[in-house]
């Protein structure tokens, strides 16, 4: 089959592999028929995320067609159409069983640097380095999907592929961290970054009954896309974030500031020249001007929901202005398999339709030039499907 | 934790006849010493010089430790062949290795399993096989440094069922070891600690130690490992594995 493989930093390759097999009772096979590349593989392809192996086969937001499937695997058929969650569960563990499935305890067969590291493996994910597991993932034709009587769900044939394929990760993972910010009535949420998790994420504010929802970002085209989900949005390279979000505000502050930018954080500030400077010279391993602007701006009492992904270690952090204003910090990779059953219900329902976010369609063998233009937010860009056929 | 122990070496001191004058090597170890000590002593007859008298010398001392079963280093290590290991060696020139980990199943299944000797290589990476002899012992392989089978003996010297299970090898092991499972409630019903302690003794003794670490064998890694996947086993019904996936020409 062909497969983009991660070769080293700044190297992705549409290569032909060997088919996957049934490798356990419990895994299923999909032949593949949408694929997407999420914000997240960016942080792959710059070589911020460690444990990669030339050969690896990248792609966490997949879905496809059932073609085989483990003894072990009752309620899935060959031919059912599925959406399957970026993170890999077990279904059985104590984690699982309170719904925490990426922290799930059993499916990382290589947990010992994040143990090492992080003082307990979280689950694994698909095609996202051999710290989390080193599964190859879905930016194939095909893909081996373990414990598949837990992860995918059915999708019905009426709705179409760029329908359904974002339930994989980005429209729970938006969704999740605005829902940890406990949306009351009246509440502001404020979002920095409007990729495709930011867009996401606010679009799921409005359905959590937000009142007003803040977008920062300095893409035009992305701003505008935000707006037309009724945003409000603020140039970070035009305005003071802080000033507008307090104008916006009459001087409360939001109630819930959702970081939806992660471990490379781009920025206008001094702080973000000083988190290069560190990060180029080995000192620090994530720029983080993001995150410290959420807390400069959350209200006191307010919650920080961080669904970008951090790595390592960070500087200049301000704790002391998160410890003096009593916020409360929530995060971590989302607990994807909550979410299927009720955002699927949405999309059917008619609140949503997630296909918004798609600026461009390719087919797989494009995949490498799919990342250059993503990452250099060239033509437009926003979120980019990919067609194995 | 100290309970298994003591009672593991308190059984293993009762054993203890490694004394002056016993036999300290097993029949397979004679045989070879003796033969390898006759062909070092032709060697060295045909060598002039230090190597050859060296020849001679090794050879003579490894005919008589044939030919007697005993050991003059043997006896300095405190090692027998043809005694289960003394506790002094375990104290002495043993690895002791500890890990634990909980499994959200009950203390019985998990004891039903592990009491199975024949299902320890599912999880034990560096098991080949177990072969359950009779209610007692059990006869065990494993891979040894440079595709090498080590093999021993082991008998069960302690077991309640759905709590505890101990074990050590009997003479003749080629690495003498001990070892012991318990099975406890973990609160809250979060499932059942288990408990797992190892006492070890490497070939070459505290050299062996050394050796060990040389050949990046870390037992208290490999514990932990097996541990998780004794997990996996138990919660999910496989070991989760990437073993023969798909990859990309450009992987080893």
């Amino acid at each position: 089959m062909k497969a983009l493989c991660w070769n080293a930093k700044n190297d992705v390759r549409v290569e032909t592999v060997p088919d996957p097999k049934i490798l356990n009772p419990r895994d299923a096979i999909l032949k593949i028929t949408t694929t997407a590349i999420c914000g997240s593989d960016l942080h792959l392809l710059d070589g911020y995320i460690p444990t990669m192996k030339p050969g690896d086969i990248l792609g966490h937001e997949f879905m496809g067609e059932v073609v085989e499937l483990g003894s072990e695997v009752k309620n899935l058929a060959k031919g059912d159409r599925v959406v399957v969650p970026f993170n890999i569960a077990c279904g059985n563990c104590w984690y699982c069983k309170k719904k925490l499935w990426s922290c799930c305890d059993n499916s990382n067969p290589s947990p010992d640097l994040a143990e090492t590291l992080y003082g307990g493996p979280p689950s694994a994910l698909f095609g996202y380095s051999h710290m989390f597991g080193g599964y190859a993932g879905g930016q194939a034709q095909y893909v081996r999907v373990p414990f598949a009587d837990v992860g995918p769900i059915k999708v019905p044939d009426g709705l179409p592929d760029e329908k359904v394929i974002f339930l994989t990760d980005i429209f729970p993972t938006g969704y999740m961290a605005v829902e940890n910010c406990n949306v009351q009535k009246g509440d502001t949420i404020a979002i920095w970054g409007a990729g495709p998790v930011g867009q996401f994420a606010a679009r799921s504010a409005f359905l959590l009954g937000a009142e007003q929802v803040v977008v920062m970002d300095d893409v035009p085209e992305r701003l505008q896309l935000a707006r037309d989900a009724g945003a409000t949005t603020v140039d970070i390279s035009q305005e003071y974030v802080h000033d507008k979000l307090m104008d916006l505000t009459a001087g409360r502050g939001p109630d819930g500031c959702v970081d939806c930018v992660g471990l490379e954080a781009h920025g206008a500030t001094l702080d973000h020249w000083y988190d290069m400077a560190k990060v180029k010279i080995g000192l620090a391993t994530d720029r983080t001007h993001a995150l410290r602007q959420t807390i400069n701006s959350v209200r006191k009492g307010g919650t920080v929901s961080i669904p970008g992904v951090y790595g390592g270690f960070l500087d200049k952090f301000p704790l002391g202005a998160a410890f003096a204003k009593g916020v409360t910090f929530k995060m971590g990779q989302t607990h994807t398999h909550n979410y299927l059953k009720p955002l699927l219900d949405r999309v059917q329902n008619g609140e949503i339709d997630p296909s918004f976010v798609i600026t461009h369609t390719l087919p797989l063998d494009q995949a490498p030039h799919g990342y250059e233009i993503f990452r250099a937010k060239k033509d437009n860009c926003i979120k980019i499907v990919l067609k194995p056929d | 934790m100290s309970t298994i122990q003591d009672t593991v070496r308190g059984y293993l001191r009762s054993n203890d006849s490694a004394v002056k004058g016993d036999k300290n090597v097993g029949e397979t170890e004679r045989l070879i010493s003796a033969a390898a000590g006759t062909l070092l002593l032709k060697l060295g007859l045909h060598h002039r010089g230090l190597s050859g008298l060296a020849g001679i010398g090794l050879g003579a001392a490894l005919i008589k430790r044939g030919y007697s079963g005993q050991c003059d280093l043997y006896q300095y290590l405190g090692v027998s062949a043809t005694q289960p290991a003394s506790p002094k060696s375990y104290f002495d020139h043993g690895i002791h290795v500890k890990s634990a980990v909980t499994v959200d199943k009950p203390a019985d299944e998990l004891y039903a399993f592990w009491r199975k000797f024949e299902n320890l290589p599912r999880f034990m990476g560096h098991l080949k096989s177990v072969t359950v002899l009779d209610d007692k012992t059990s006869r065990w392989v494993a891979n040894g440094p440079m595709n090498s089978d080590v093999q021993w003996t082991a008998e069960i010297i302690n077991d309640v069922p759905g709590e505890l299970i101990a074990w050590r090898s009997l003479a003749g092991a080629q690495v003498d070891n001990a070892g012991s499972v318990r099975f406890l409630a973990a609160p809250g019903g979060r499932g059942t600690e288990v408990r797992v302690n190892l006492d070890y003794i490497p070939p070459g003794r505290s050299v062996g130690k050394w050796v060990a670490k040389l050949f990046g064998e870390e037992p208290s890694q490999q514990i932990h490992q097996d541990l998780r996947k004794f997990k996996q086993l138990m919660e999910t019904g496989v070991v989760a594995t990437i073993n023969g996936q798909s990859k990309g020409s450009k992987l080893d």
